[in-house]
């Protein structure tokens, strides 16, 4: 009998027997001959031993309650949700790779060494850096490791009263609270009013104090930052250093890059643009990039090839350099997320330079269609040519019928569709922040067009049904109250080992 | 809702209630709308001398996290322990039972005119609204 | 590749767009337009992708060795339903769940891994994972420099040398200061001189690993516990190799305030260092200063059993610069491989994949150690690494072992100058007779070699 998937899972503590558990190793001997009693674990521990098939069973219903780009459109802003080419995976599990121990010597690695350097040089590449690392874990972790970097270059430059980090208010969140990681003061800046940093604005805010400016272009907003050029310089111009956050990088391959925009420093969402499986939360990868002048500061190690310059050819080896004696360290036990990097260098060769072009264009061509249709029945702020992503607003809906962003995006999941990213950016009240990607058909963004309008219909005949979404999805709205004030986040043993 | 007379308000809609020289305190009905339901409180601890104005803890919501500056400095006598339970006290009962701390004053007088009284507050508060 | 565009869906859309060609469309200002040739090859189709990469994996050569390499990162066996039930496109697609209600599978997930980190530490509550051990020692540290008020973070030099790198770099941007506790000549943290340190009360926390780096169980007996507590710090337990504590003591019985470390061992590839899992867990007391995300069980609008994240309020994306940290992407999937590989062993099978890491182990060093000229490095209890001195060098060492095919462990020379004729070796359930017989024999014609050097 299928399951109805609105039927509650037993959590793996609730189910199984003792002694059931298969034994995938064969038990030969008693822990106790081999430790000290007092240094054993006594009965204490008590994790539920399942058959196989009720471990099988168990984490497939939970994938049943899964949304995932491979069920159906995930148009969540910022997150650039494109499809996860399966190859990818492929390469990334091939024996080489996978099985290979960190600690392997370098010449009996040079596979994956080659791996990192070749992304390495792409990146650069692709973006108008001189050098990447490849260490840091994630995007926030890469922001931190980027102001790390910056505070080490003003450090041995020997200019102390650099404090200040200024971000629009269209930021990403993980920019102010990177800048408080490293010891920053935030300065927020004010958009103007069509929706990009202001000029002025920025002459204002700067000063002998300010050591790093983040700003992401196209920013939150999906919009492109006309004047970037003359930020940064206004920026250089006082000494600091122009911060690429990485983010919306989708937008902007073999069409311009933030080297040329003038930022020293940036970060990448490889889990991003460049097509890891996002796996519910992670693990993600981070590159750093930065220009000449800071690459004495990234962290350690760099892999470097050896042997002449030109196309790599088999005489060419690597090594791991760990002898930089101004990297600001490392932020991670080990090099890199390194199965990331190959799926990374897949999708970068598979695609080739015009492929990555034609990438970009064609997710601003998915932003801009889809912005215009839904510009007929809702609000959009700032309707003009955007890049990958644009902001939608409920907030007139809203005023007329009650129905609010929250609700349209309830709909959505009713409909099968992932809801876009809701209330983000804060500067547009109510809004719906929608990125397409690049890798759905136009008949996907049609038929979500035409849903997405029969809501915003049905909310002025009938918003019940909206405030009451979702209704077919495996649970409906969550008391998020009762969770924070009674935080339950784990199972608890009985008292009397009653399992 | 009108604000309570007789309360002396700050304009990070915190008020105080002075009794002799023991002022208790506490979040306006408006601040507890504003940041919706209310999941935790971090208060002061006993014994701990505070500044007008400074930072002694923490308002958590579902949405939002804010922090609570006292309206008046001196030292801090008493806490409301309920609030570790029931944090919905504050939303239900901001003026009464949802009071978080109180703190012995020293010198009542040059604070007092760093504060508002409750018409001022409600102006303030009708402004914010706009 | 990948782009389902038809031209003539192209055309259709420019004309709603009302934009005359693509180009047109993605037209950024002259000024910082693209103006060189990408150094980028063009594109590859799929099947000749596949050989290049195919050709590269098979220059890692170091896979096909003997394997007696750990030291932070293990060999251990994974059970291929792992990959079948991982590989699921509904949890390997989906983002972080923020939409709960069609996010059931990964929420409930991750509940379940706080659970299990929770029984395997004997702490009260886990976060929902952090990028790998160091980091998670790193945000440990930040958790107890928030709770005592404190800058002074006390550090066992039997602790992992890449954790304590990431540690400092992480304590530069916080203006901490890191001061290290030595070991002693038997392989552990100098409790002693511990004690000592505590007494000026300014110590945010004292981080130790247990197993330590040198594969030594090493936890501070009833003394230093109080000691640590009575000067004000936390206690951070560090354990690299999550499968010990399927046999040892737990950190909580060891007073730690936090436990953090690696899960790497838990299904997860080794992958050349990642992604792996770091697990972080902890008391009540310190739940708001808890970094990073958190699964909670609640209801829904009908009373049904739900799962949310919950006491987001404390994250970067609403609390920006007061947020307890600025992590976000965790490590949800290599987190949902560590759940569904403790779900597939279970509790019988977790103690037996242990106990045999422990008697390969043990086995390991007898054989090493009845080689002329090798020995133990020291006495204490471990669970499946330990230290070897070697006559000569170790580096020479190694690379004879290697021209055997053996990867026969790791130079501790590299962090610790007194070890420089020291080799930390591990086994696992993966080590076999075969592997062991060879490293044996292949040691016994060492010593002649090495002299001969």
């Amino acid at each position: 009998m299928p399951l109805p998937s609105s039927t509650a899972t037993p959590l793996l503590f609730e189910q199984g027997q003792p002694g059931r558990a298969t034994p995938y190793v064969a038990a030969t001997a008693s822990a106790r001959s081999f430790l000290p009693r007092e240094m054993m674990r006594g009965d204490d521990l008590e994790l539920p031993d399942l058959s196989e098939l009720e471990m099988v069973r168990h984490f497939t219903r939970l994938s049943q309650k899964n949304f995932g780009i491979d069920l159906g459109f995930y148009p969540l802003g910022s997150c650039t949700m494109k499809h996860n080419p399966k190859v990818n995976d492929a390469a990334a599990a091939l024996p080489g790779f996978r099985d290979l121990h960190p600690f392997t010597p370098d010449h009996l690695a040079q596979g994956a060494l080659q791996v990192m350097w070749e992304l390495e040089r792409a990146l650069s590449s692709l973006f108008g850096m001189a050098a990447f690392s490849l260490n840091p874990s994630a995007g926030a972790q890469a922001e931190f490791t980027a102001l790390l970097i910056a505070k080490a270059y003003f450090k041995n430059r020997g200019d102390a009263g650099r404090t200040t980090v200024i971000v629009p208010d269209t930021a990403h969140g993980t920019n102010p609270a990177s800048a408080a990681m490293v010891g920053y003061k935030v300065v927020s800046l004010k958009s103007k009013e069509n929706g990009r940093v202001d000029p002025e604005e920025m002459r204002k805010a700067v000063g002998s104090d300010t050591a790093v400016c983040m700003m992401t272009n196209p920013n939150t907003l999906g919009l492109f930052e006309d004047e970037i050029a003359t930020i940064a310089k206004i920026v250089h111009d006082v000494g600091g250093l122009m911060y690429y956050d990485g983010a919306n990088a989708n937008a902007l391959m073999g069409i311009t890059r933030p080297g040329d925009m003038g930022f020293d420093l940036m970060h990448l969402n490889t889990h991003k643009t460049f097509t890891i499986p996002h796996g519910g939360g992670g693990a993600g990868h981070g590159p750093v990039g930065v220009a000449a002048h800071l690459v004495d500061f990234l962290p350690s190690p760099m892999v470097v090839r050896d042997g002449p310059e030109g196309r790599t050819t088999d005489a060419h080896t690597f090594h791991l350099d760990f002898d930089r004696p101004r990297s600001i360290g490392s932020v991670r036990s080990f090099w890199s997320n390194f199965a990331h990097a190959v799926r990374a260098l897949a999708y970068i060769y598979a695609n080739g330079a015009d492929g990555l072009r034609k990438v970009s264009q064609l997710a601003i061509l998915n932003a801009n269609y889809l912005r215009v249709k839904i510009a007929e029945f809702l609000t959009v702020p700032y309707n003009e040519i955007c890049r990958h992503e644009f902001v939608a607003s409920a907030q007139d809906l809203k005023r007329e019928t009650g129905v609010r962003a929250l609700d349209l995006a309830k709909g959505l999941l009713d409909s099968g569709y992932m809801a876009p990213t809701i209330y983000f950016p804060l500067i547009v009240p109510e809004c719906l922040m929608v990125e397409p990607t690049e890798t759905e058909t136009k008949e996907t963004l049609d038929a979500f067009v035409e849903t997405l309008r029969s809501l915003v219909v049905s909310a002025k005949s009938e918003p019940e049904t909206l405030f009451n979404a979702p209704q077919h999805t495996p649970v409906g709205r969550i008391d998020e109250t009762r969770a924070a004030r009674h935080p339950d986040l784990r199972w608890i043993p009985a008292q009397t080992g009653a399992r | 809702m009108a604000q309570p007379q007789g309360l002396l308000y700050s304009k990070e809609h915190e008020w105080a209630n002075v009794e002799g020289d023991v002022a208790t305190i506490g979040i306006t009905d408006y601040a507890q709308g504003s940041l919706g339901d209310i999941v935790f409180v971090e208060l002061p601890k006993v014994g701990a001398r505070v500044d007008q104005g400074g930072n002694v803890g923490v308002v958590e919501s579902v949405k939002a996290v804010s922090d609570l500056f006292t309206p008046l400095g001196g030292e801090v006598l008493e806490v409301n322990g309920t609030l570790e339970d029931d944090p919905s006290l504050v939303n239900r009962e901001p003026f009464a039972g949802g009071w978080m701390f109180k703190v012995k004053v020293s010198s009542l007088d040059a604070q007092r005119a760093n504060l508002l009284d409750a018409a001022a507050y409600e102006k303030l508060v009708a402004e914010s609204e706009h | 590749m990948y782009t389902p565009h038809t031209a003539r869906d192209i055309d259709e859309m420019l004309t709603v767009v009302g934009a005359p060609t693509l180009g047109e469309l993605a037209r950024v200002p002259d000024a910082v337009a693209l103006k060189v040739r990408l150094d980028l090859p063009q594109a590859t189709a799929e099947i000749d992708l596949l050989r290049r990469f195919e050709h590269l994996a098979a220059r890692d050569t170091g896979v096909a060795y003997r394997q007696f390499v750990g030291a932070g990162a293990y060999h251990h066996y994974v059970p291929p339903v792992l990959g079948a039930l991982a590989m699921r496109g509904e949890f390997l697609t989906a983002y972080t769940p923020y939409q709960a209600e069609v996010s059931q599978g990964s929420l409930q997930a991750i509940y379940e891994w706080q659970t299990y980190v929770c029984l395997l530490t004997g702490l009260d509550i886990a976060n929902a994972s952090v990028y790998d051990g160091a980091t998670a020692m790193a945000e440990a540290a930040i958790m107890a420099i928030n709770a005592t008020g404190h800058r002074t973070l006390l550090v066992s030099r039997a602790v992992h040398p890449n954790y304590r790198v990431v540690l400092k770099t992480y304590a530069d941007g916080l203006d901490a200061v890191i001061e290290e506790i030595p070991d002693t000549a038997g392989g552990i943290t100098d409790w002693q001189q511990l004690a000592e340190r505590l007494a000026a009360k300014d110590v945010a926390a004292v981080v130790v690993q247990s197993p330590n780096f040198f594969g030594n169980v090493d936890t501070p007996d009833e003394a230093s516990q109080q000691a640590i507590k009575a000067a004000g710090a936390l206690l951070i337990g560090v354990v690299a190799e999550a499968l010990s504590l399927a046999v040892l003591q737990p950190p909580a019985h060891w007073g730690a305030d936090i436990a953090v470390g690696e899960a790497q061992s838990f299904g997860v590839s080794l992958a050349y260092g990642g992604p792996y899992v770091g697990f972080m867990a902890t008391t009540k007391e310190h739940l708001r200063r808890l970094p990073g995300r958190l699964a909670g069980k609640s209801v829904d609008a009908q009373g049904r059993t739900a799962y949310v994240l919950t006491l987001q309020a404390r994250e970067q994306h609403i609390r920006r610069e007061k947020a307890t940290s600025n992590i976000c992407t965790n490590q949800a999937h290599c987190a949902l491989l560590a759940t569904m590989y403790l779900a597939a062993v279970g509790n019988t099978g977790l103690r037996a994949i242990a106990t045999e890491n422990l008697r390969r182990s043990r086995q390991l060093a007898t054989a090493v150690a009845n080689v002329p000229g090798f020995r133990l490095a020291h006495q204490a209890p471990f669970f499946n690494e330990l230290v070897v001195r070697v006559p000569g060098r170790a580096g020479d060492v190694l690379a004879a072992l290697e021209a055997k095919g053996i990867l026969g462990g790791v130079d501790l020379g590299r962090w610790y100058p007194e070890y420089a004729d020291a080799i930390l070796m591990t086994a696992t359930e993966l080590t076999t007779d075969a592997d062991i017989d060879a490293l044996s024999a292949a040691l016994k014609e060492v010593p002649a070699r090495a002299a001969a050097v």
